[in-house]
C-alpha cells in the first residue's frame, strides 16, 4: 500500500532518535536484551525498591543541602533569624544548619525529606535482608550479592552516622564523643585511629569537614557503585520466585521490564517520594535548633543516635562498667567488648550464607525461594538474630522507656541484660514450633483436603466436617519444597577395616546438618504414595 | 535652783516626782517598744500562722510531724521556706498519695490561700527560702538565648534540650517542664525539690532565672511554634525511629502490597 511518496518521507523523530543513538551505543541490542526481561510478582520483591528509591531521594536532596551548608568549625556569634539562638557562638556548620532551616527556601522541607529517607532507606534496607534472609534467595548463585547488599547496610549505617554529626549540635556532638569513646577503647591503636580522624584532640576543628567529605563523597560513592552492582547482578542472575504451578528452577513467570515494570516501578518511585515528602511536611524529624551548639561540657538526656546505631548504643548502656588494669593499660572493657559484640552481630549476618551451604554441601543453583516454615531452623536462626537486634533497640532506648512507661530505668536495663541471652533462645524454640506446626498443617492440608466449615451428620450420628481437596496447583505449591537428609559422617573405618579419619570440621558439619534437617527439625512432606493411599479410599476418613 | 531646793519638801513633790517618773518610762518605753504598725502585721501574720498551723496538722504531720520536725515518712520541713511549700503543694506534690521513687505532680488539693497560710507555718519553723515575688520570676524581657545557654549547662542533663524531662535511677525522673508556671520554675530551682539540686541566687542569679524561665517558655510552652510539623514528643530519636518505622516504612509496604496487587494480569491464572 505504501506509495513512492511515503517511502520518501522521513521517519518519526524518536526513531531518528533513537537510530542516532544506537548508531553510537548500540541501544538497540542492549534494549533487545533487556526489554522483555521478566520478573515475578510479589509485594515482598518491592521491598528492596523502597530502599533503591530511598536512596535516590536521599542523593538528589542532599545535592540540594550542599549548595547551603558550610562544612566548617570556624566559631561565630549567631544573628539569624531564630530568635532563642540569637547572640549565641556557634560553628559555621550549625549556623548554617540554621540557615537552611529558616531562611533557605524550601530548605527545612529538604533536610527533613533528607533525614527521613534516610531512616526509611535503612528500615527498607534491613526488611529487604530480612526478606532474602527468610526466603533463603541468598543460596548459590546469589552469595556475592548478599554480602554486595550487606555492605550497602552497613555503609548506610556510617553514612547515616557522619551526615546526622555535621550539624555539629549538641546532639549529634554528643553521639559523635561516644564514638570516639569507642575508639579510644579499642587496645593498642584507639589513640592513635582517635587522634587521626580528629586530627588532635576531640573536638578539634577537622571534624565537619572530614566527616562532610566522608558523608557526601566517599560513602555515597561507594555505595552507588554497589548499588548498580547489585541491580546488575539481579539482571544477571534474573530474579527468584516462589515455588507454583510452571515454575522451575529455570524459568521465571512474572510479567516483562517492559512496559509492566517500567509502568509499576516508575509509579512506586513517585508513591515513594510522595509517602516520604508528605510524612516530611507533617512531621519534625531532628530539630537542630532546639537542641543548641555542641560544646563538650554540655550534654542532654535523651541522647540516642538514629535507629539504625541504637543496637550499639544499646550495648554500651547496658555494659556494666568493666574496667581492668593490664600491664600498666587501662582497659575500658565496658566500652570495648560491645564494640567486638557490635562487630560480630553484623558479621554473623554477613556470613549466615556461607555457613548453611557448607552444612547443607549443596553446591547447586537455587531459584526457587523457600516459604520461611519449610526452613525452620534457618528462620529460628534469623529470627533469633532479630531478636536480640530489637532488645538491643529498647536497651538504647531505655531511658525514654522508663519515663514513658513509668519504669525503673534499672529494671528495664536488667531485663535487657538477661533477655539478650534469654530472648533469642526462646524465640529460635518457639520459632521453630511454630515452622513445624505449620509444616504439619501443610501436610494435613495436601493429604485431607481444606477444611471446608461444612458439617455432616452421618447415618450413625456421628457428625463429621467435610473436607474439600486441595486444586492440582495448591497441592504443587505445598509439596515443591525439597527437604535435605541430614550429612552423615560415613562408616568410622574404611572398607579395609582401617579407622578412617574425621576431621573435628566434618563431625561438627555432621552435628549442624542433624540439628537442621534431622528428626525433629523438619516434618517429612507428604509423598505420593501417602497421597494416593489416603485419596484411594472414600474421600474423607 | 533655790526655788526647786526650796520646794522639796512640799507636800505635794513626791506626787510630782512619781509622775515624772511614770511619764519618763512610758516614754521610753513608746520609744523602744516594737512600733505599732508592726504589730498590726505580726497579728495577720500570726492568723495566718495559726491557720497553717491547723492545715498542717490534718494535711502533713503524719509524715513530717507535729512541729515540722520529720520522720520515717518524711523530711524535716524546718528551714525549707514558704518556696518549697509553694512549690510542692501548688504543684499537687504535696500533699503525697503513696511513698515511691519519686512524688509526682497531680491535680493540687489546696486554694492557693490555703497554700499561703501553710507556707506562712512552715517559714515560722525557721528560715529558707521565701515565695518569690512576680517581679522576681516574670520572664518579660529577659534573654532568651543566655537562658537556652544556661539551660543546657544545668538543666539539659536531667529535663531534656528543651525541657520534656528524662529518667533518672531506680525509677526516679526528671519530669516535663510543659506547662510549668514561671512561679513553680523559679521556686524549683531556688528549692531543689526532691531529686533537684538547688541553685541559689549564689549560684545562678535572679536575672539568670529569669533568662532560664523565658528559654523554657519560648522552646516547650503553649505558643511554641514547632516549624517542622508535629514535634513526635520532642523526645528524639527514639521516638523518630519509631515514627519512621511504623508509619514511614509502613505506610510504604502498604502502598507496595497495593501495587503489588494491582497487576497487568491477561488472565488470572
Amino acid at each position: 500500500m505504501s506509495t513512492v511518496t511515503d517511502e520518501k518521507r522521513k521517519a518519526p523523530a524518536g526513531e531518528r532518535v533513537a537510530d542516532w543513538a544506537d548508531g553510537r551505543l548500540g541501544i538497540y541490542s542492549l534494549a533487545k536484551a533487556n526489554m522483555r526481561k521478566i520478573f515475578p510478582d510479589h509485594w515482598s520483591f518491592m521491598l528492596g525498591e523502597i530502599a533503591l528509591y530511598s536512596f535516590i531521594i536521599i542523593i538528589l536532596t542532599g545535592v540540594y543541602l550542599t549548595l547551603f551548608f558550610h562544612p566548617s568549625m570556624n566559631e561565630i556569634v549567631y544573628h539569624g533569624s531564630y530568635v532563642p539562638m540569637q547572640g549565641i557562638r556557634m560553628t559555621e556548620a550549625y549556623a548554617s544548619t540554621l540557615e537552611i532551616s529558616f531562611d533557605v527556601r524550601g530548605g527545612l522541607l529538604i533536610r527533613q525529606i533528607h533525614h527521613w529517607a534516610a531512616l526509611i532507606f535503612l528500615a527498607a534496607m534491613f526488611v529487604h535482608m530480612m526478606r532474602v534472609f527468610f526466603t533463603g534467595a541468598f543460596r548459590k548463585p546469589r552469595e556475592i550479592n548478599w554480602l554486595f547488599g550487606f555492605l550497602l547496610f552497613v555503609l548506610g549505617m556510617f553514612t547515616g552516622f557522619t551526615g546526622y554529626s555535621l550539624p555539629d549540635d549538641l546532639l549529634s556532638g554528643t553521639g559523635v564523643r561516644f564514638t570516639q569513646g569507642a575508639i579510644l577503647a579499642t587496645p593498642v591503636v584507639g589513640t592513635y585511629i582517635s587522634f587521626f580522624l580528629f586530627g588532635g584532640e576531640f573536638p578539634g576543628h577537622d571534624m565537619v569537614a572530614r566527616f562532610y567529605s566522608i558523608h557526601i563523597l566517599l560513602l555515597p560513592g561507594i555505595m552507588l557503585g554497589l548499588v548498580v552492582a547489585h541491580l546488575i547482578l539481579v539482571f544477571y542472575h534474573k530474579h527468584t520466585q516462589f515455588a507454583g504451578p510452571g515454575r522451575t528452577n529455570n524459568n521465571v513467570v512474572g510479567m516483562p521490564l517492559l512496559p509492566v515494570y517500567m509502568a509499576k516501578a516508575g509509579g512506586f518511585f513517585f508513591l515513594v517520594f510522595g509517602v516520604i515528602a508528605a510524612i516530611s511536611g507533617l512531621f519534625t524529624i531532628n530539630p537542630v535548633w532546639a537542641l543548641g551548639p555542641y560544646r563538650p561540657d554540655q550534654v542532654s538526656t535523651g541522647a540516642q543516635p538514629d535507629w539504625y546505631m541504637g543496637f550499639a548504643e544499646g550495648l554500651v548502656r547496658v555494659m556494666p562498667g568493666w574496667e581492668i588494669t593490664f600491664w600498666g593499660h587501662t582497659l575500658a572493657l565496658g566500652v570495648f567488648i560491645p564494640l567486638v559484640v557490635f562487630g560480630l552481630v553484623l558479621v554473623a549476618l554477613a556470613v549466615y550464607p556461607f555457613i548453611e551451604a557448607w552444612v547443607t554441601g549443596d553446591k547447586r543453583e537455587h531459584h526457587i525461594l523457600d516459604r520461611p516454615r519449610n526452613a525452620p531452623t534457618r528462620t529460628a536462626l534469623g529470627v533469633a538474630w532479630v531478636t536480640g537486634y530489637v532488645i538491643m533497640l529498647l536497651g538504647g532506648g531505655n531511658d525514654i522507656f522508663a519515663t514513658h512507661f513509668h519504669l525503673s530505668i534499672n529494671s528495664i536495663t536488667w531485663f535487657v541484660r538477661i533477655s539478650y541471652f534469654v530472648g533469642p533462645v526462646l524465640a529460635f524454640i518457639i520459632t521453630r514450633r511454630i515452622c513445624l506446626g505449620l509444616q504439619r498443617r501443610d501436610k494435613d492440608k495436601v493429604l485431607h483436603g481444606r477444611e471446608s466449615g461444612i458439617i455432616k451428620r452421618l447415618p450413625h450420628g456421628e457428625f463429621v466436617e467435610v473436607h474439600e481437596p486441595l486444586s492440582q496447583q495448591q497441592l504443587h505449591s505445598l509439596t515443591a519444597h525439597e527437604q535435605y537428609a541430614p550429612a552423615e559422617i560415613g562408616p568410622s573405618v574404611d572398607e579395609n577395616g582401617v579407622e578412617r579419619k574425621v576431621t573435628r570440621g566434618q563431625k561438627l558439619r555432621a552435628k549442624l546438618s542433624k540439628g537442621y534437617y534431622g528428626e525433629g527439625s523438619q516434618i517429612p512432606k507428604p509423598t505420593a504414595d501417602e497421597y494416593k493411599e489416603i485419596t484411594s479410599g472414600h474421600g474423607h476418613h | 535652783m533655790k526655788k526647786l531646793s526650796a520646794r522639796r519638801r512640799h507636800p505635794l513633790a513626791a506626787v510630782v516626782v512619781l509622775l515624772l517618773a511614770l511619764a519618763a518610762t512610758g516614754g521610753l518605753y513608746a520609744a523602744f517598744a516594737p512600733a505599732g504598725k508592726a504589730q498590726a502585721d505580726e497579728t495577720a501574720q500570726s492568723l495566718a500562722i495559726e491557720e497553717g498551723k491547723k492545715l498542717y496538722a490534718v494535711g502533713c504531720s503524719s509524715c513530717h510531724g507535729t512541729g515540722g520536725q520529720g520522720g520515717s515518712d518524711g523530711p524535716s520541713l524546718v528551714g525549707v521556706g514558704s518556696a518549697a511549700v509553694d512549690f510542692q503543694v501548688g504543684t499537687g506534690r504535696m500533699p503525697a498519695q503513696q511513698p515511691g521513687a519519686q512524688v509526682p505532680e497531680k491535680k493540687k488539693v489546696y486554694s492557693q490561700a490555703e497554700i499561703d497560710q501553710l507556707a506562712a507555718y512552715v517559714a515560722s519553723l525557721g528560715a529558707g527560702p521565701i515565695t518569690p515575688t512576680e517581679e522576681q520570676y516574670n520572664p518579660e524581657g529577659a534573654d532568651i538565648a543566655r537562658g537556652g545557654d544556661l539551660f543546657r549547662t544545668n538543666c539539659a542533663q536531667c529535663h531534656n534540650f528543651t525541657g520534656e524531662g528524662g529518667a533518672l535511677t531506680n525509677g526516679k525522673y526528671a519530669p516535663s517542664l510543659e506547662d510549668v508556671s514561671p512561679k513553680h520554675l523559679y521556686e524549683a530551682m531556688q528549692t531543689g525539690p526532691q531529686n533537684m539540686p538547688s541553685f541559689p541566687d549564689t549560684t545562678l542569679p535572679e536575672q539568670q532565672k529569669k533568662d532560664i524561665i523565658a528559654y523554657v517558655k519560648t522552646v516547650n510552652g503553649e505558643e511554641t511554634e514547632t516549624p517542622g510539623g508535629f514535634a513526635l514528643g520532642g523526645l528524639g530519636p527514639v521516638s523518630e525511629g519509631l515514627f519512621g518505622w511504623i508509619f514511614g516504612l509502613g505506610s510504604l509496604i502498604a502502598v507496595a502490597v497495593w501495587v503489588a496487587a494491582h497487576t497487568a494480569k491477561a488472565k488470572k491464572s
